[in-house]
């Protein structure tokens, strides 16, 4: 799946997108975040706070618990300040 | 078109904008209410800005302001709607977004503006990051250093 990142995320990780095939056990965005965060420890650091932490699955914005069920894309990026 | 909404990164003029909307949108003369809001960018005397940047997901931000946009129509009730987003590199002073509205009265003019721009404010994929204008300050271990070799 592709994962795109925004914002002070792109900035810390020096990235704005990667791709990533993430186990079978891995069901949901929480539990991406939690494999993502076991394999790369500046990704660990900035997913520390899960609050600061916003999520889109295939270009709709969704909460932590959303099951993946085979999204091709996942963004993740800090809270909004639109206007 | 009931609904417009306009993603850009040039400048727009809010007065030429709202009068096309209006002029675009009640050509059968029925509306009675045209609302106009303009966001702009700020720079506080506290903490001045040179610039501002808009970063956004351009997808799910245009889809975004489009079910706002929706939104407001059905709720209010409104006769039109339209929504102009900025991204990119900005001024001071410079309109970042603009949201028009035409209703039969006022009441659901200034309702239904007022709804998207609370929507838009925290649920549109935007990110701005101000660059500010600040002289770096001499340091005194700098003078105390140079003083050494006196």
């Amino acid at each position: 799946m592709k994962v795109l990142y925004f914002a002070w995320l792109r900035e810390r990780l020096n990235r704005d997108e990667q791709q990533l095939s993430p186990p079978a056990k891995v069901t949901n965005i929480a539990q991406l975040m939690d494999w993502m965060s076991e394999n790369d420890e500046a990704i660990a650091l900035a997913f520390a706070n899960r609050d600061l932490i916003k999520t889109a699955l295939d270009e709709e914005i969704v909460e932590h618990d959303t099951a993946l069920n085979g999204a091709r894309t996942v963004a993740f990026f800090p809270p909004m300040t639109g206007g | 078109m009931a609904v417009n909404v306009r993603l850009q990164m040039a400048v727009f003029d809010p007065g030429k904008e709202s009068n096309a909307f209006i002029k675009a949108t009640n050509e059968d003369g029925s509306a009675g209410a045209a609302i106009t809001f303009t966001g702009l960018v700020r720079s506080s005397p506290e903490k001045p800005i040179i610039s501002l940047t808009l970063e956004h997901y351009p997808p799910v931000a245009e889809a975004q302001l489009r079910r706002f946009a929706q939104s407001a129509l059905e709720r209010f009730d409104l006769l039109a709607i339209a929504i102009i987003h900025r991204f990119g590199e900005m001024k001071p002073g410079e309109p970042i977004v603009q949201v028009m509205t035409l209703a039969s009265h006022r009441h659901a003019a200034f309702a239904g503006a007022e709804f998207v721009m609370d929507f838009l404010k925290t649920d549109a994929p935007f990110w701005k990051k101000g660059l500010s204008a600040s002289w770096v300050a001499a340091k005194s271990h700098d003078e105390t250093a140079r003083k050494r070799w006196q």
